[in-house]
């Protein structure tokens, strides 16, 4: 990337009028000028950032060298990239045809096989591109739970990391193994991170990734040459900076002990605190109540089911059975006891991902033995 | 002589598919398909609560999300007894019809479109034809010359640029291609307007179930989503209003845009009507009705009726019987404790993985010894294509009004006999009919839970088995949905309150699924058996016959070829 870098921190600008250059290239695209800069304003602000960066967003989105990207898809379900599908503003249609080089997207592209290989392969060998990953990789059968085009996730991802620029993990499963990762994770599946080095790495989980931060991630890096500031366990602050429990239009209810205690009875219906019900908004670090999905139009609480907690590593296991409480949490609801769930479970996340790093030198040992035991098996087979 | 070829990874799909292929005298001899994935979902519900179980399953597809969803808590249901309340039943059918109008789009559109539309050639096309053919085919009211300058102009634009992302590579300019350039400047166009449009229409399944994909939404039992007309927090006239109206857009869509491109391509391409015929046995469960649920089976009386059609007899449908569901996996990654030559009916069902297959890096696989990720399952020991075409297949049969006069209509716009249904293209035009009738349907299910609210009806979950405390200590029970790709079961054992048992036979499964302990095919191998291959190194139509089943897995197809890549094997016949 031959893109200056610079953080919103960084820099001291005044406001910024969009450059001459700018207008010129929207008239040429036969873009809508106020929409887009519209746009480009309301992205500014999901990214946390003042409003006078919106010009510079606009002009990093229509430079004329569109950057490479690279999405691999392992141990997925496509919900990640149906998520991208639904990307609003810019659309999905704007971010292929104008603002990226979708070279390798094996859900949506023309070429098959050999073909798709190669337009994978050309991208990889130039370098400088962006890695978006969806889905666990998994280490068991000697890869043999995971191949696309005979080769291993772990191959494929290893080759497809070496001269990126970055690594962006979408979804829950490439940022912390997620499902396939779930207990007893038949697959040694391994978050991204636990395969790659030497290449920054952000995680945006969530099952599935809110395609308005993906989106927002990306112009962050097409704007400023880097990817977003990120909390200790690789989420971008600009979306998992604050807990679903703090943003979350029923706190109110929580706080006045006014809580849901049946599926559709009164207080389910006026929209009351659903943490009797299971919510796990208290222990769930994202945007979602402010963001919300699908452009905007709702979020789970809104349609009155509790969180579950989809950001968090480890969710399947830690925060499960759904549908019983959160222990710990007195119920009536007083600030001060809000304030210790937060600081309690943030502590727990901090031990489930220390947890899961010692748990990975076990894998890799496991993967080890396993991948010599079929080795051993495959030399007997020829004999 | 023979030559083999690989397709992996078979691209514009969900998930991870491999094809291997002899082909002989410029078709397809014999094909083998391999799932390439396994994630051990069935491994890891093991334990759980049972009232979880929906939000694990319905991670098995976020394409077809959704569907897994309403499965798992159908079967939990059946298990303990539960009835859920009728505007629950309702809700369930509306996410779920909307979730196929929505998935038939986005696979006709951005997964199969580019098999039959040359992209590049839509550059030659003259603007004001385009306008003037697609003013022929329906009312749609951008068929204007300035839409489609405007999307050729930027198409040029794109290409000028010489980086053509996720269009680098395909197989442009193959003689298989015969659409005319204002024709493909058409689809072209359609294809950015469907993605507009799925973005929107997905919006019905944000506003009832809060997002999508992967709505949080289902409960053992019910909804969570209540319904108020009193409540901003509710389902209240304003949500119900603002469905309506995403629902209309969608009718209109398949009617003025879907529809019309679907016969234009057809029209163009009818030797697709005898190619892909494959077992010509098709298997539906039946779904959408009104009716309460029945213990361990479908529901009856619905939009699409269940059973069994024969050789593509459409004079009789044969009713299902879910006790005749059993899997092999002779010719998969698992063992089972007794041995690999018998099938397990699903309540029995064992995931015991045991790969077999090479090493990665491979060059092939060992299609003699086990192959794939799927299970063969069969029923009453027949291997049968579910999916559209058999909904189609088993409504026209069974005798339903609406299919039938819908695929007559259709027939008769293509001057086709019935014979046609059965191939590539049937599968196409099968999908298509069945949107028409879901996205008709779905104004119907609004109507219904209108209706109701509006009598006083607000009830959406029976909370009575909620604690499992009710629960008797042992249970088993099995879901079924007709989802998108075809007919969806899953099966749950329960014991102590804890899921013992739990398998998912997913449609899939019942069409990309290897051979049997007998060296049956499955849908995908008996269709891919007799598809012409013009360019062994640009196998077009693989794609087209092995995407009319619109797969779902998490897989890709890969041709080795003779020129630099190896031929894995080539035998001499």
């Amino acid at each position: 990337m031959s893109r200056s870098v610079a953080t919103p921190a960084g820099r001291d600008a005044g406001d910024e009028a969009p450059s001459p250059d700018l207008m010129t290239r929207l008239l040429a695209a036969g873009v809508d000028r106020r929409a887009f800069l519209r746009y480009c304003a309301a992205l500014t602000a999901t990214l946390a950032m003042p409003p006078r960066f919106a010009p510079r967003v606009a002009e990093a989105l229509t430079a004329v060298d569109r950057p490479a990207l690279v999405w691999l898809e392992f141990q997925d379900c496509a919900g990640d990239t149906e998520s991208f599908l639904r990307a609003r503003d810019p659309s999905v249609a704007q971010l292929v045809l104008d603002l990226l080089s979708v070279d390798y997207h094996e859900t949506i592209m023309a070429a098959a096989g050999t073909q798709a290989e190669a337009a994978r392969d050309a991208t990889l060998a130039r370098g400088g591109h962006l890695v978006v990953v969806e889905g666990s990789v998994p280490l068991g059968a000697g890869g043999g739970y995971c191949t696309v085009g005979g080769r291993s996730a772990e191959q494929i991802l290893k080759a497809a990391a070496a001269k990126a620029a970055a690594v962006v993990n979408v979804g829950t499963c490439s940022a912390y193994g997620g499902l396939p990762a779930a207990d007893p994770n038949p697959t040694q599946a391994v978050p991204v991170e636990e395969v790659i080095s030497g290449v920054p790495v952000l995680n945006l989980p969530g099952c599935p990734v809110n395609a308005d931060n993906l989106t927002a991630t990306l112009a962050h890096y097409l704007t400023f040459g880097a990817l977003p500031p990120a909390d200790d366990l690789g989420r971008p602050l600009f979306a998992y900076g604050e807990r679903i429990h703090d943003n979350c239009p029923r706190r109110g209810h929580f706080d006045a002990g006014e809580f849901a205690l049946e599926w559709g009875d009164e207080g389910h219906r006026k929209g009351w605190c659903l943490y009797r019900l299971g919510c796990k908004g208290p222990s769930t670090f994202h945007n979602c109540p402010i963001q919300q999905w699908n452009g905007g139009t709702n979020w789970p609480i809104g349609a009155g089911h509790g969180c579950v907690g989809c950001t968090e590593p480890g969710f399947w296991d830690d925060l499960s059975p759904f549908y019983d409480r959160l222990p710990h949490v007195t119920a009536g609801g007083l600030d001060a006891t809000a304030e210790q769930i937060g600081l309690a479970v943030a502590g727990a996340s901090a031990a489930i991902f220390a947890a899961h790093g010692a748990g990975k030198v076990v894998q890799h040992r496991l993967a080890r033995r396993r991948e010599h035991a079929a080795a051993t098996q495959d030399g007997d087979a020829h004999e | 002589m023979s030559e083999r070829i690989v397709v992996d990874p078979v691209t514009r799909i969900e998930g991870h598919l491999r094809l291997e292929v002899r082909l002989d005298g410029g078709q397809v001899a014999e094909a083998w398909s391999s799932a390439t994935m396994w994630r051990g979902l069935e491994t890891i519900l093991e334990g759980r609560d049972p009232r979880d179980a929906w939000l694990f399953a319905q991670r098995i597809c976020g394409v077809c999300t959704t569907v897994h969803a309403l499965a798992s808590v159908r079967a939990v249901e059946d298990a303990l007894g539960l009835v859920p309340p009728p505007n629950a039943r309702t809700l369930r059918d509306l996410i779920a019809a909307a979730q196929a109008v929505h998935d038939h789009v986005v696979h006709f559109y951005h997964l199969h479109a580019l098999d039959w539309v040359d992209v590049t050639a839509a550059l030659k096309a003259d603007p004001g034809a385009t306008a003037r053919l697609a003013q022929s085919l329906s009312a749609h009211p951008r068929s204007t010359k300035a839409v489609f300058a405007g999307v050729r102009d930027r198409f040029a634009a794109f290409v000028r640029s010489g980086r053509l992302g996720p269009f680098t590579g395909g197989y442009w300019g193959h003689p298989a291609y015969r659409l005319p350039p204002e024709a493909d400047l058409l689809a072209l166009s359609h294809y950015l307007d469907a993605l507009d449009f799925q973005r929107d229409y997905a919006r019905v399944h944000a506003l009832l179930g809060g997002k999508n994909p992967h709505p949080q939404t289902y409960l053992v039992g019910g909804m969570a989503v209540p319904i108020d007309p009193a409540s901003q927090a509710a389902i209240n006239d304003d949500t119900l209003q603002e469905v309506r109206g995403l629902l209309l857009k969608g009718r209109d869509f398949v009617r003025q845009v879907y529809l019309p491109d679907l016969f234009a391509i057809a029209a163009a391409y009818p030797e697709w009507g005898r190619i892909g015929r494959g077992l010509g046995t098709y298997l539906a469960f039946g779904d959408y009705s009104a009716a309460p649920p029945r213990t361990g089976r479908p529901p009856a009386g619905g939009l699409f009726p269940g059973g069994l059609v024969r050789d593509g007899d459409l004079s009789r449908a044969e009713p299902f019987d879910p006790a005749r569901i059993a899997e092999y996996v002779t010719h998969s990654w698992f063992a089972y404790d007794k041995g690999d030559a018998e099938p397990l009916a699903p309540w029995s069902g064992e995931t015991r993985p045991a790969y077999t297959g090479p090493a990665p890096p491979y060059e092939h696989l060992d299609v003699e010894r086990k192959y794939s990720w799927l299970k063969s399952p069969r029923y009453g020991d027949l291997a049968v294509e579910v999916g559209p075409l058999a909904r189609i297949a088993v409504g026209y049969a069974a005798g339903d009004g609406g299919v039938r006069s819908a695929t007559d209509a259709a027939l008769t716009r293509l001057h086709a006999g019935r014979d046609v249904l059965f191939s590539t293209l049937g599968r196409m035009l099968a999908r298509g009919l069945e949107t028409g009738l879901l996205a008709d349907h779905a104004l119907d299910l609004l109507d219904r839970l209108t209706s109701a609210v509006a009598a006083g009806d607000l009830r959406v979950h029976d909370g009575s088995r909620w604690d499992p405390a009710t629960w008797p200590a042992s249970a088993r029970g099995v879901g079924f949905h007709e989802a998108p790709r075809g007919g969806l079961s899953h099966w749950v054992v329960i014991e102590n309150r804890r899921i013992a048992r739990y398998q998912a036979v997913v449609p899939s499964t019942w069409n990309a699924g290897p051979r049997d302990a007998a060296g049956r095919p499955g849908a995908y191998e008996a269709a891919l058996a007799g598809t012409p291959v013009a360019d062994p190194r640009r196998p077009l139509e693989i794609l087209r016959t092995v995407h009319s089943f619109d797969p779902c897995m998490a897989c890709a197809a890969h041709v080795l070829d003779a020129d630099g890549r190896p031929v894995v094997e080539v035998r001499v016949q």
